[in-house]
C-alpha cells in the first residue's frame, strides 16, 4: 500500500505548488517598499513648472502616485478608470510623469482628461528609478505618514479598484 | 512535414536574428565598460526575465545600464551598485539569490533531495539483501537439484 501512497502523496504536492504557480503572474515582481518611506522627491510640476510636486507637502493624508507617460499603451487603457475614481473623491490622485516629453505629456491630459491633483515631471526616471518603476503604468498607495502600503503594477481596472485600492484605501484612512 | 521543417526553419531564423540584435554598447572607457557588463551579466532585466541587463535590448536595461555607469563613475563598488538596485528593485534583481529564510529552499533544496534518495536507496538495499537471505538446502531438495542436473545431460 505505502509503495503506492508515497508516491501519490508526492505528486499531489507538486501539483499543488504548480497549479500554484500557473496562477501567479511572473511579470509581477514584488517590490522591497512596501510598508518603507516612499522615496522622497520633489519634482517640477507638468503643467506649471514653477510650483513644484514634493512629497514632504503630501504628508498627513493618503494617497495614490500613479507612474504613467504618454508613449505607454497601457496607460490609455487604465485612464478612463483613473478619471472615473477621482471623480468620486475617494483619495487624491498624483501622477508622476515618466520619461516623457512635457509637449506631449501635455497634450495628451489635453486630449484624454487630466484624473491628477497634480502631476511631477520625471523626464529622466530618476525618480522612476527610485521607486523601483520598471513597466508603467504602476500605482503606489501611500498613507499620511509617507510610508508606500502598496504597489500595483500594471493598468488599474475597476476590479483592481474594487479590490485592491478603495478597501485598503478606506483601512488607511480609518 | 515540408511546410513543418520550413516553418521550423523561419522560427529558427528568427531566433537567431533575434540573439544577433544586442544590447546597446556603452560608450566610451573600455575598462569601465567591461565592468559596467560585468556586473549588468549578474542582474536580472525585469521586463525580458529571462536575459540578463547585460544581454537585454530593453529600455530598462538601456537605463540600468546607464545608472549603473553612473554610480561607477561616482566611485561606488560593485556590492553598492547592486546593494542600490536591490533596495529599490529587490533581490529578483539578481541572478544570484541571497541566502534568507526565503531562499534557503533554494540553495539546499536539491541538496536535501539528493541526502534523501540516497538515504532511501540505501535504506531499500539494505532491506532486499536481508530480505533474500540464503536458506540451505535440505537433504531431499538437494537429490531433486541433482537428479533435474543429470537429466539434463543425459538429454543432450
Amino acid at each position: 500500500m505505502m509503495r503506492y501512497l508515497v508516491p501519490l502523496a508526492v505528486f499531489v504536492v507538486l501539483v499543488g505548488f504548480l497549479w500554484k504557480g500557473l496562477q501567479l503572474n511572473p511579470g509581477e515582481v514584488p517590490s522591497p517598499l512596501i510598508d518603507k518611506p516612499a522615496p522622497a522627491f520633489s519634482l517640477p510640476q507638468l503643467g506649471d513648472q514653477t510650483q513644484k510636486l514634493a512629497t514632504a507637502d503630501l504628508r498627513g493624508k493618503v494617497w495614490l502616485l500613479n507612474v504613467w507617460a504618454s508613449w505607454c499603451e497601457s496607460c490609455r487603457a487604465e485612464h478612463p478608470v483613473l478619471l472615473q475614481f477621482a471623480k468620486t473623491g475617494e483619495v487624491p490622485i498624483y501622477g508622476l510623469d515618466y520619461k516623457d516629453s512635457r509637449e506631449d505629456a501635455s497634450r495628451w491630459l489635453q486630449q484624454f482628461g487630466n484624473p491628477y491633483v497634480a502631476s511631477g515631471f520625471d523626464g529622466d526616471g530618476q525618480v522612476g528609478i527610485d521607486y523601483g518603476v520598471y513597466g508603467v503604468p504602476e500605482t503606489y498607495i501611500i498613507d499620511g505618514n509617507g510610508v508606500i502600503r502598496h504597489k500595483h503594477i500594471g493598468p488599474i481596472t475597476v476590479q483592481v479598484l474594487q479590490d485592491e485600492i478603495v478597501p485598503l484605501v478606506r483601512k488607511l484612512k480609518g | 512535414m515540408k511546410r513543418t521543417i520550413a516553418l521550423m526553419l523561419l522560427l529558427l531564423s528568427w531566433s537567431l536574428a533575434a540573439g544577433a540584435k544586442e544590447a546597446a554598447p556603452v560608450m566610451g572607457d573600455p575598462v569601465l565598460q567591461e565592468r559596467v557588463m560585468k556586473l549588468a551579466g549578474e542582474l536580472r532585466c525585469l521586463v525580458c526575465q529571462g536575459e540578463s541587463l547585460a544581454e537585454s535590448h530593453s529600455d530598462f536595461a538601456a537605463d540600468m545600464l546607464r545608472k549603473i555607469r553612473e554610480l561607477i563613475e561616482q566611485g561606488k563598488s560593485d556590492q553598492e551598485v547592486k546593494d542600490y538596485l536591490v533596495q529599490r528593485y529587490g533581490d529578483f534583481i539578481l541572478y544570484r539569490p541571497p541566502l534568507t529564510s526565503m531562499t534557503a529552499l533554494v540553495w539546499f533544496g536539491p541538496l536535501i533531495l539528493f541526502v534523501a534518495g540516497a538515504g532511501l536507496l540505501i535504506f531499500n538495499l539494505r532491506r532486499r539483501r536481508t530480505r533474500v537471505t540464503e536458506a540451505p538446502l535440505s537433504e531431499e531438495e538437494q537429490a531433486r537439484v541433482k537428479n533435474l542436473l543429470n537429466e539434463g545431460d543425459s538429454k543432450a
